[in-house]
């Protein structure tokens, strides 16, 4: 290639990771081209079962999206995803009794009550070792299960049904219609992680991430850092549970805490990678599409262990994950 | 709500006896976690494995389940070792931090769970014993069930012999040192590798005794170990994390708490006060009760 | 630390994404295909698991006959995990991939329920097994239930507890409940509450506890200060093992003792507890009492015995696997009158006929709910040792309501093992 050409590729590369203009031009760009193939192949297979399998690998591309704010930037273990995604799930409900909102009008309410207890709970927490905060979101976890169990109004223990119109405007079949909002969710996820990898913030949470104690003595204000991170992260969660009573229609609390979440959430941005935003979308997409293909092929039971023979094998061989395998790759080729 | 005595009396008693099956169990997350700092989150799922493995020998052979469980320790012990093995060669080794390792124990803990769930299937299992059915009256009108008494007896002894095992032992000593300094161990000759291989062997041995105890307290089925993720380590906290009276301390203090919620206010709400406990002691006072 | 460049980390993305497509390549052939999600894991998998080879049972008598409508009958189907989250998918993947010709739901409630949406969608009629009140909701006019219980299900399974308490003389005064927090638990108890007070009994304890309680003796010691004449329960089958244990333990006495309780219709529960379960009043759905001989239950239950043996699945084969068998000799019978498989001549079928199974002949009423609950309460009497073969007698598991099963007497007060 002409010194030139590798010069402009050079550049550009480099700008895209640094977000200049002509980086994010590039990515929503790509992200155009991509939601468009993607509804037409969906379209394509035509199938209402394409839309639901698709839902649910977004729905985790969110989750590990989410996750990995916190987890992969800051080094901080969120055991209780399932109690953040349940937050929003329960929210949506506590809607649905009430005033009745659209989905879209819930999202943002499910985001900031899971981002508020997100919040809560890192000021509880944070100011300890990562592994206390690690603990106290089991702890949350559990304790928020009891308190839904205990809460009639949403069905308690009994569950609740939501029911869901039979067809949406603009969008035909509501099947499609819940993975266009879960797509839309998904992109924010993945461009709201990007902006904050790039950002003073990422800068910051990575600082801790390597050495918490030496980032504080220069300076570093980590517990609001930290804080920022965990809402943020919360909040996402929430919002991926936000449609989620009318994807199952029947909501108890069992499938809302459903340990399934935790693992997976955890899982997906470790086999991936979790240094940048692009570790979590692979694993969620790779595994996510793994799952969906094992429930309808093989039992079950062994779906939850392929992922985690999967999470042990990829933490022990390859640490970074799969993007820190290819960068090795890479690094070793030059 | 008009405190009965007697009620009182029975629910303190009931959540002593509870405490000190609690105490076996977190005994080894606390030699694991406390003192050798290796965040063991699979420790629940070798509980229920050493409750299956009381069960299956129990079932197939009539072995009595605490005998079983002595039988399982020395593997159990040997297991560990070449756990932590792994664990040392691919995280402590290269310096990889909590993330990984957090993840791999994860990882442990899901595939344990699931391969006893194919294996064995979602049935809950019970074992048979003479111990598992009668109670013994006291006065006062007490009752002590010796489904409950019995896994307080041994997990009491198992601890305390842990407890001897470490202060009067060179090895035991070695790992309470390397629990403290081990630069300084290394020092004096000692190898923190071998040490801590030893220390965490010990813990998963008496997580699959644990285990025995917990099935002769309640049917067991492989998704029970869940539950005491969360108990386990807010012992351990409470304890203040290497004290190991600390942690009997902590699990009686648990077991006690849940029990008279459970008896006055309704059974719903003692997980929540447990956990509430944890929390605000990590607010509170981190250190625990007996900690540094 | 990381230089993966936007386009490289968009270039990885590009194969995943395609790795989404990787479900959709799972695929299946001609005859009459019949679809449905069962959990065979999970907490529903015992019941799930036996439910299927009740119904893989019908398939090779059916297809032994000649098949349904000319056609080989198979039976396409996935595991639900016990779990709402896989059904939509399961049963869209079967209606628009497999293109089943019927769907049928899986066990019990949770899965039911979160079928329903895509099964009014498209306008199946829709069979269910032991689902709790799934219609009261979604009022579909092709559903139908194969669950005993009838319309008024919260009533029904205590209903027969509280009329046999009516006979006691002298008459009790006093009443303890306690149960799950658990749907099925806390529906049974508001029920239970009702038939309690209609025959004036007074309430001296009524509190629930968390499905993963690990010790009951302190609920039962409770129960036990309280000093009811009658204790009813509402319990899970962990639950309802740990209860009655702990009752013994306890030393609980009262006139009668038991009520609704899953899990004692099961051999596991039965032989582990043998002799603890001596006049306990339970609920029973079929057992092998002379009153109840209907046409084919034996052989049936014979053939489904030897399957599950060999699979290691749920050995005595009373609770679901009868009306497992029995829900498709409905389907089976209803699409042979129809004469074809259209959704609205197979409905019409089932809302008017009345069908002979294995189970006695069955009617849907309002709802699609059995015109005749059918909830039996049974007393067990006479249990010796922990040996499974004594279930399979009768005078084991006496029927003591309603009236016409009625198959002995009842036997008070309910007395704990002397230690």
């Amino acid at each position: 290639m002409s010194v030139v050409a590798k010069t402009a590729k050079d550049e550009v590369a480099r700008s895209a990771t640094r977000g200049g203009w002509l980086g994010p031009l590039l990515a929503a760009s790509i992200g155009a081209a991509l939601i468009a193939a993607t509804f037409l192949v969906l379209d394509w297979l035509g199938t209402d079962y394409a839309y639901l399998a698709a839902y649910t690998v977004l729905q985790f591309v969110v989750l590990a999206t989410a996750w990995n704010i916190l987890g992969g930037y800051a080094g901080y273990v969120n055991f209780g995803s399932a109690g953040f995604f349940a937050i929003g799930v329960y929210t949506s409900v506590v809607v649905y009794q009430t005033i009745q909102l659209p989905i879209l009008a819930t999202i943002p309410l499910a985001a900031a009550t899971a981002g508020l207890v997100g919040f809560a709970t890192g000021y509880l927490t944070l100011r300890l070792r990562g592994v206390f905060f690690s603990i106290a979101t089991l702890a949350l976890a559990i304790v928020l299960q009891t308190l839904i169990v205990n809460w009639d109004w949403v069905g308690g223990a009994r569950g609740v049904y939501v029911l869901r119109p039979q067809t949406v405007p603009v969008f035909g079949s509501y099947a499609r219609y819940l993975f266009a909002v879960m797509l839309g969710l998904a992109i924010l996820s993945v461009l709201i992680a990007r902006l904050v990898e790039n950002s003073w913030l990422g800068q910051g949470l990575a600082a801790i991430r390597d050495d918490e104690v030496a980032a504080e003595c220069s300076g570093v204000p980590s517990l609001w850092l930290k804080l920022m991170a965990t809402t943020l992260s919360g909040a996402l969660m929430g919002a991926a549970g936000a449609p989620f009573p009318y994807f199952i229609t029947y909501v108890d609390p069992n499938t809302a805490f459903s340990l399934s979440i935790a693992v997976n959430t955890i899982a997906m941005p470790l086999i991936g990678g979790t240094t940048t935003w692009a570790g979590p979308v692979i694993g969620a997409l790779l595994i996510g599409s793994l799952q969906q293909y094992a429930t309808v092929t093989i039992s079950s039971a062994a779906n939850l262990l392929i992922v985690g023979v999967l999470l042990v094998v990829f933490v022990i061989i390859a640490p970074n994950g799969i993007i820190g395998l290819i960068t090795s790759i890479r690094e070793r080729r030059q | 709500m008009a405190v009965s005595w007697d009620l009182l009396i029975n629910a303190v008693l009931s959540g002593l006896l509870l405490g000190g099956f609690y105490a076996a169990v977190a005994v080894g997350v606390t030699i694991a976690f406390g003192m050798l700092d290796i965040v063991n989150i699979a420790h629940p799922a070798f509980i229920v494995l050493g409750a299956f493995i009381a069960y299956w020998l129990n079932s197939s052979y009539g072995i009595d389940p605490l005998l079983a469980s002595l039988l399982a320790a020395p593997f159990a012990f040997l297991g560990g070792r070449a756990l932590y093995r792994l664990y040392y060669y691919a995280f402590e080794r290269r310096g990889e931090e909590s993330l990984q390792g957090l993840a791999f124990f994860f990882g442990i803990l899901f595939i344990v769970e699931v391969s006893l769930l194919l294996h064995f299937g979602v049935d809950y299992r019970t074992v048979e014993a003479a111990y598992i059915g009668p109670s013994v009256d006291l006065p006062f009108s007490l009752s002590v069930p010796l489904r409950l008494l019995t896994p307080l007896l041994v997990g009491l002894a198992m601890v305390l012999a842990i407890q001897i095992f470490l202060s009067r032992t060179f090895i035991g000593r070695a790992i309470l040192a390397v629990s403290q300094d081990p630069g300084a161990l290394r020092m004096v000759g000692g190898n923190p590798v071998k040490v801590k291989e030893i220390a965490f062997g010990i813990a998963i041995a008496t997580a699959i005794i644990a285990g025995a105890l917990l099935i002769i307290i309640q049917p067991v089925e492989p998704s029970v170990g869940r539950e005491f993720i969360g108990r386990v380590f807010a012992i351990c906290v409470l304890g203040g994390m290497t004290s190991l009276a600390g942690t009997v301390l902590a699990a009686m203090i648990l077991g006690v708490a849940e029990s008279i919620t459970t008896t006055f206010w309704g059974p719903s709400w003692a997980p929540a006060v447990a956990f509430s406990i944890l929390l605000i002691t990590l607010a509170v006072r981190p250190s625990g009760i007996l900690g540094r | 630390m990381n230089d993966l460049s936007r386009r490289e980390a968009l270039g990885l993305i590009g194969p995943a994404l395609l790795a989404t497509t990787l479900p959709l390549h799972a695929q299946s052939g001609q005859s009459l295909k019949i679809g449905f999600g069962m959990a065979l894991s999970g907490g529903l998998a015992a019941g799930g698991k036996a439910s299927l080879i009740a119904y893989q049972i019908w398939a090779d008598d059916v297809n032994a006959k000649g098949g349904l409508l000319g056609r080989k009958v198979e039976l396409v189907h996935y595991d639900d995990q016990s779990s709402a989250a896989t059904v939509p998918g399961i049963y869209s993947k079967l209606l628009d991939i497999d293109k089943v010709d019927i769907v049928v739901s899986g066990y019990a409630t949770v899965p039911t329920a979160a079928a329903m949406p895509i099964i009014i969608q498209r306008g199946k009629t829709f069979m269910s097994l032991f689902a709790l009140a799934v219609n009261d909701k979604f009022r579909y006019d092709r559903y139908f239930s194969m669950l005993p219980a009838g319309p008024e299900a919260k009533y029904a399974f205590s209903r027969g507890f509280f009329e046999l308490v009516a006979t006691l003389d002298p008459k009790p005064q006093t009443v303890a409940f306690t149960g799950a927090d658990a749907e099925f638990s806390i529906l049974c108890l508001e029920g239970a509450r009702e038939n309690a007070k209609k025959i004036g009994l007074k309430t001296v304890y009524d509190r629930s506890y968390p499905p993963n309680t690990i010790d009951y003796t302190p609920i039962v010691r409770s129960i036990k200060a309280a000093n009811p004449d009658i204790v009813f329960y509402a319990s899970y089958p962990p639950d309802s093992s740990g209860l009655i244990k702990a009752t013994h333990e306890v030393g609980l006495s009262a006139r009668m003792l038991g009520g609704g309780m899953v899990g004692l219709q099961f051999a596991a529960l039965k032989t582990q507890l043998g002799p603890m379960l001596n006049n306990i009043v339970y609920y029973e759905v079929y057992v092998p009492e002379p009153s109840l001989q209907f046409p084919g239950i034996e052989q049936f239950v014979t053939r489904y015995r030897e399957r599950a043996a060999k699979e290691g699945v749920e050995p005595l084969g009373f609770y679901l696997p009868p009306f497992a068998y029995a829900e498709m000799q409905i389907l089976e019978a209803a699409i042979t009158a129809a004469g074809s498989l259209d959704d609205a001549k197979i409905a019409e079928q089932l809302r008017t006929k009345t069908f002979p199974t294995v189970v006695g002949d069955l009617k849907f009423g309002a709802g699609g709910e059995w015109a005749e609950p059918r909830i039996l309460s049974a007393q067990f009497q006479g249990i010796v040792g922990n040996d499974v073969e004594q279930f399979k007698q009768p005078g084991k598991q006496v029927v003591l309501w309603p009236a016409k099963y009625k198959s002995g007497e009842l036997k008070v007060p309910f007395e704990p093992i002397k230690r």
